[in-house]
């Protein structure tokens, strides 16, 4: 099974944000790059699943020339080659925007013989938090579409799932996965038929660090590289704002010996001990 | 939330390895009323000891940063956070084994222990190593590693248990006030602090913190790249954060450091990534901590390539990951050597910066005794924050000089070797005459010196075998006979030498002459006209200088001095000026020296001056205007090369035209242009001239460096006491002179020592002083006038004895040397004739 996962170059942000003078994005400055865990998670789903069935796994971005950086990170942990978009303002495209790029990628690379059984998505990107493209590559595509999926096995029982989704008219021997992931009322599982668009949600799987092997053998990953088309008029970002800070207050519960009866009410009241 | 006190005797900024031990030491001392600020929580507050790879290999080129090394170690190991792993330096190539027989000697010559060992010996003790890309290694069985964050918080812990120190962690330094150039006031997240000392020892940012107060402390944050790969099944059997020997992979600048089931690799092999103090993220705003910056991948990309080489094994394994890589920040400075000391530029700014863990509690305790009494222990003249020129002050300049010497950290660098960036910044008003003779120029402070003139091959033929050629490439590097040939032109006719370098301070006032006679150990109240060549000593009777003074007038004299240590003298005069009724004058820029020596000398001299300059109407050890052709010259009669002739200053946009003057006068009498390879090597070392920094230094006194004049002065000056109780003592160790007997080494080669190699008895047992240093050559260099390669050295006093025979070791060579002199007594001219002709 030959699985596309699509992912997305965000600064890696662990603290505080700060902005530019502009305000109109976040300084990135001494940050490093990264993707989203979602992303993460999609990628060690599709290399065990293609693992499992003799498949590959192609990695593919939108995004600047150094977005290559996320591709060979993705590969160093077992993806085996890469695609990239590129774009100078990839910020540019909205997530409808967004699909209909990586849908045209997707229809192109069949036609040069590189066709994938699986799209993966991460639930959402980290920086924007859009929840859309999976669900609008699929529509693009005309593939069936699951959301919020955690684990994945291949086969799947065929014919009687709690639910079924998508159907592929007239492919009788169409291949079908069983994906699983976290709904509203419990553990859902879901019998897919393929080809098919699959966002997934973190918590399923632990990604894997890449060995020294692994990186090597990234930095000699191939990869084939688009040109976006020029963004449309859309709807631009004007600008970020940053919420305001918190302010921490500390108070002090007392002094020696006298502090205890209040340090005794706080800890009960935070649960650590019982009353 | 506690307030910080209002008041401190001293302000500490930073809470890493340095600021750590400082506070400990100044404690100790007795010190009180300290307080340590650090703008990150405890006991990491986030900057480069946090993330240090902690291993200490004790050997360096450097004697005084081993001995600072060495006496981290012992803190150490006091305090029980070290562990001794043992450590490699293994070669990939046979010019890399050469370095490492000379680390050998360096190792044999600061008295540790080491050998050199077979791959095979190395895989007994790192089975996982791949003996078959090595050729042999340096092994160090007192490498170790530290942990630099516990040392920290135990010697922080112990000056507060001392009541000695408050700690202001989480507490960001905001300002430094500074009054009539002495800092008064330390401003803080939490609020201010008066004190008149602030002592910065907070790394990476410290440049930022001493612009705050008007001052530079030239360092730039630089990324080492290291990664931790595991876990490695090899390294979990055995307990412990280590047990296998560190591993540095000399050929590809890298190491590989066991930390209990990981593998560290670090690398100093990839671009200098440079980065300025205020880039540097806030702890809010960083991922991990401030100084852990984001990995970048691709500069590492080789280095696993040849870690993998190193140890197949272990490296290939799929399940060993990389799952921890950081772009690790530390402080470069532009000559390599630490920081330290009290700001040139503002009273009571001292720093404690670009210090590795290796020296950390070392350069503590020296630098804590340096504010305590003046005095450190260990000699740290070479890491002076005075030493800086302005232009090496600057941020292009650091820049530059750093991202040259960063992959230089497991280099190859020979001794002479010379910095390609930022050079031509200072250059002599001679400089393109000196071009036109295709000179070789060696920078020091700056300036550019012709080391010797291409256009002066044609002495060669003329001196033949004299000049003493060297075959060896090692040997020879940075280096020409033509020096020698020069040398001996001069001795037999006359040379002229381009001294644009100096540095010269002019000290005048009414009470000029009590400005001078306190710093110098000669007499300087003398006649007007007199040149005076002086020790300038410490507290300790240690030395700090050696220059010559020259008494211009009843309430000027002029200082003159050598480039590299020149800005530190000027601090020194500077800080020693009487109350009032002195000042001193920095004219380096406004006088060019030209030095005119040989026998010649002074019937060149005579042909462009109508000034009596006989030795009667002249005598040695005078200066005075005199004309020469249209220009005003002071001619000062003295010499560092052991010949008649003058030092001639002049404005500096006339040194052309006197230079000029010269050579036509001279071209009869054979004058040949001279450059500073005879006049700091081959004339001073036949004439048995010490060198301040090599064979002085404050750690051995004048009456062991064989300089003790008959009498000293009445008059009080620093150190004297110390002097006089030196003078009533017996030596602990005597500077000799000795002679290389057969320079045959095994292959047949001539080989020529450069400095640094061990020397031992005949049969290779050290030769331990009684400072407890082994004994080792301070400075070599060729004789020509005797024909024999020279070398200084102390020895332990029953050693220094004329004749005796002992033996050089080079590249695991022994060679015969004979005691030539024990004391200064040249060895060229012993009557000091030609001086005084």
């Amino acid at each position: 099974m030959d699985i596309l996962v699509c992912i997305k170059r965000v600064p890696d942000i662990a603290g505080t944000v700060t902005l530019n003078a502009a305000g109109t994005d976040i300084d990135e400055s001494g940050l490093g790059h990264t993707m989203s865990s979602h992303e993460e998670c999609a990628i060690e789903l599709a290399i065990q699943t293609a693992a499992a069935t003799g498949g590959a796994v192609t990695v593919l971005t939108l995004g600047p020339a150094e977005a290559v950086e996320q591709l060979r990170a993705a590969v160093a942990v077992g993806a085996h080659d890469g695609i990239l978009v590129e774009s100078a303002d990839p910020g540019a495209f909205g997530p409808e925007g967004i699909a209909q790029i990586l849908g045209d990628v997707v229809r192109d690379r069949a036609e040069q013989g590189q066709s994938f059984d699986l799209v993966l998505t991460g639930s959402d990107a980290a920086d924007t938090g859009d929840f859309q493209v999976g669900i609008r590559l699929a529509y693009d595509l005309g593939y069936p579409v699951l959301t919020n999926i955690q684990t994945l096995s291949p086969g799947g029982e065929a014919g009687g799932p709690e639910a079924s989704v998508g159907s592929n008219d007239g492919g009788a021997a169409a291949a079908r996965i069983e994906a699983r992931g976290i709904g509203p009322s419990g553990t859902e599982i879901f019998a897919l038929d393929l080809p098919a668009v699959v966002a997934v949600q973190e918590g399923g799987v632990d990604p894997r660090y890449p060995s020294i092997t692994g990186r090597m053998k990234a930095k000699r990953a191939p990869i084939v590289e688009y040109d976006a088309p020029e963004p449309g008029a859309g709807n631009p970002r004007i600008r970020l704002e940053l919420p305001p800070e918190k302010t921490r207050s500390v108070t002090i519960l007392g002094d020696g010996p006298d502090a205890a009866p209040a340090l005794v009410d706080v800890l009960e009241e935070i649960g650590v001990i019982r009353p | 939330m506690a307030s910080i006190p209002a008041q401190a005797s001293v302000v500490v900024i930073g809470a890493g390895i340095v600021g750590n031990s400082l506070v400990h030491h100044l404690a100790e001392l007795g010190w009180t009323d300290i307080v340590q600020v650090d703008k990150g929580p405890l006991p990491n507050p986030g900057g480069s000891t946090g993330h240090a790879s902690n291993f200490i290999f004790p050997v360096d080129h450097s004697r005084e940063i081993t001995d600072l090394t060495l006496d981290s170690v012992r803190q150490y190991k006091d305090l029980e956070v070290f562990t001794e792993s043992g450590g490699f330096e293994v070669a990939r190539t046979e010019e890399r084994m050469e370095e490492l027989r000379r680390r050998i000697a360096s190792a044999r010559a600061w008295g540790i222990e080491s050998h050199l060992v077979t791959p095979a010996e190395v895989v007994e003790k790192v089975p996982f190593l791949d003996p078959s890309v090595i050729l042999g290694a340096f092994w160090s069985p007192g490498v170790g590693v530290v942990d630099s964050v516990r040392a920290g918080t135990m010697m922080r812990e112990s000056a507060q248990s001392k009541g000695a120190l408050t700690v202001a962690a989480n507490t960001e330094v905001t300002g430094i006030d500074v009054e009539n150039g002495q800092v008064t006031r330390v401003h803080t997240s939490k609020g201010e602090i008066a004190t008149e000392r602030v002592l910065v020892a907070c790394g990476v940012w410290s440049p930022r913190i001493a612009a705050m107060a008007g001052a530079a402390i030239p360092l730039t944050p630089a990324v080492h790249q290291m990664i931790s790969v595991g876990p490695v099944p090899q390294l979990a059997e055995r307990p412990g954060e280590i047990s296998f020997p560190i591993v540095r992979d000399m050929d590809t600048f890298c190491y590989e450091r066991q930390h209990g089931s990981d593998m560290e690799i670090g690398s100093y092999a990839h671009r200098a990534i440079l980065h300025d103090p205020d880039e540097i993220p806030s702890i809010e705003a960083a991922k991990l901590s401030p100084t852990e910056m984001p990995f970048t991948d691709e500069d590492f990309d080789p280095q696993l390539e040849q870690a993998l080489e190193l140890m197949p094994e272990v490296l290939s394994n799929p399940e060993v990951e990389i799952r921890y890589a950081i772009n690790g920040l530390l402080s470069l400075t532009p000559d390599g050597a630490p920081i330290l000391g009290e700001s040139p530029e503002v009273r009571g700014l001292w720093s404690a910066a670009a210090v590795w863990v290796k020296e950390g509690p070392g350069v503590g305790r020296a630098v804590a005794e340096w504010m305590t009494n003046g005095l450190p222990e260990i000699d740290v003249q070479g890491a002076d924050i005075a030493r800086f020129h302005s232009h090496q002050r600057t941020r292009e300049h650091v820049r530059a000089r750093t991202s040259e010497a960063f992959n230089k950290t497991y280099g190859i660098v020979h001794p002479g070797e010379q910095w390609a960036s930022d050079r031509n910044v200072r250059l002599s008003p001679m400089h393109s005459l000196h071009d036109d003779l295709g000179a070789v120029f060696f920078e020091a402070g700056g300036w550019e010196r012709p080391q010797w003139y291409e256009s002066n091959a044609p002495l060669l033929e003329e001196f033949g075998e004299a000049v003493m050629a060297r075959t060896n490439e090692w040997d020879s590097r940075w280096w020409s006979p033509i020096i020698n040939a020069e040398h001996l032109a001069l001795r037999r006719r006359a040379g002229l030498i381009d001294l644009s370098s100096f540095v010269i301070l002019d000290i005048s006032g009414p009470t000029a002459l009590d400005a001078v006679q306190r710093v110098a150990l000669a007499q300087m109240d003398v006649a007007v006209g007199r040149v005076v060549y002086t020790p300038v000593l410490d507290e300790a009777g240690g030395f700090r200088s050696d220059l010559t003074i020259m008494r211009l007038a009843h309430d000027r004299f002029r200082v003159v001095t050598g480039a590299a240590h020149g800005m530190v003298d000027r601090k020194w005069f500077a800080d020693r000026l009487p109350d009032s009724g002195a000042e001193i004058a920095d004219l380096t820029s406004a006088y060019t020296t030209i030095g005119l020596w040989g026998p010649r000398a002074r019937d060149i001299l005579s042909q462009v001056t109508t000034a009596d300059v006989s030795h009667e109407g002249f005598g040695f050890g005078t200066c005075r205007t005199i004309q020469v052709g249209s220009l005003e010259v002071l001619a000062s009669r003295i010499s560092y090369v052991g010949d008649l002739g003058w030092e001639l200053y002049v404005p500096i946009e006339s040194g052309a035209k006197l230079w000029d003057m010269l050579t036509e006068a001279g071209a009869e009498h054979g004058l040949a242009p001279v450059g500073l390879g005879v006049y700091s090597t081959t004339g001073r070392i036949e004439k048995g001239y010490r060198a301040f920094g090599a064979e002085l230094d404050s750690e051995r006194t004048v009456v062991e460096v064989g300089m003790s004049r008959p009498k000293v002065k009445a008059q009080d000056f620093e150190g004297r006491a110390a002097h006089l109780r030196h003078r009533d003592e017996d030596p602990e160790t005597v500077l000799c002179s000795l002679t290389v007997d057969d320079h045959t080494s095994a292959s047949g080669e001539k080989r020529y020592m450069l400095g640094g190699e061990p020397i031992v008895s005949p049969d290779g047992e050290p030769l331990i002083d009684g400072h407890g240093h082994p004994a080792y050559v301070t400075s070599a260099g060729s004789a020509p006038s005797l024909g024999k390669h020279v070398l200084m050295a102390f020895l332990p006093p029953a050693e220094a004895v004329l004749g005796n025979r002992l033996a050089v070791v080079y590249m695991e060579e022994r060679y015969p040397v004979t005691v030539a002199a024990v004391d200064a007594t040249p060895l060229f001219d012993p009557e000091n004739a030609n001086i005084r002709r």
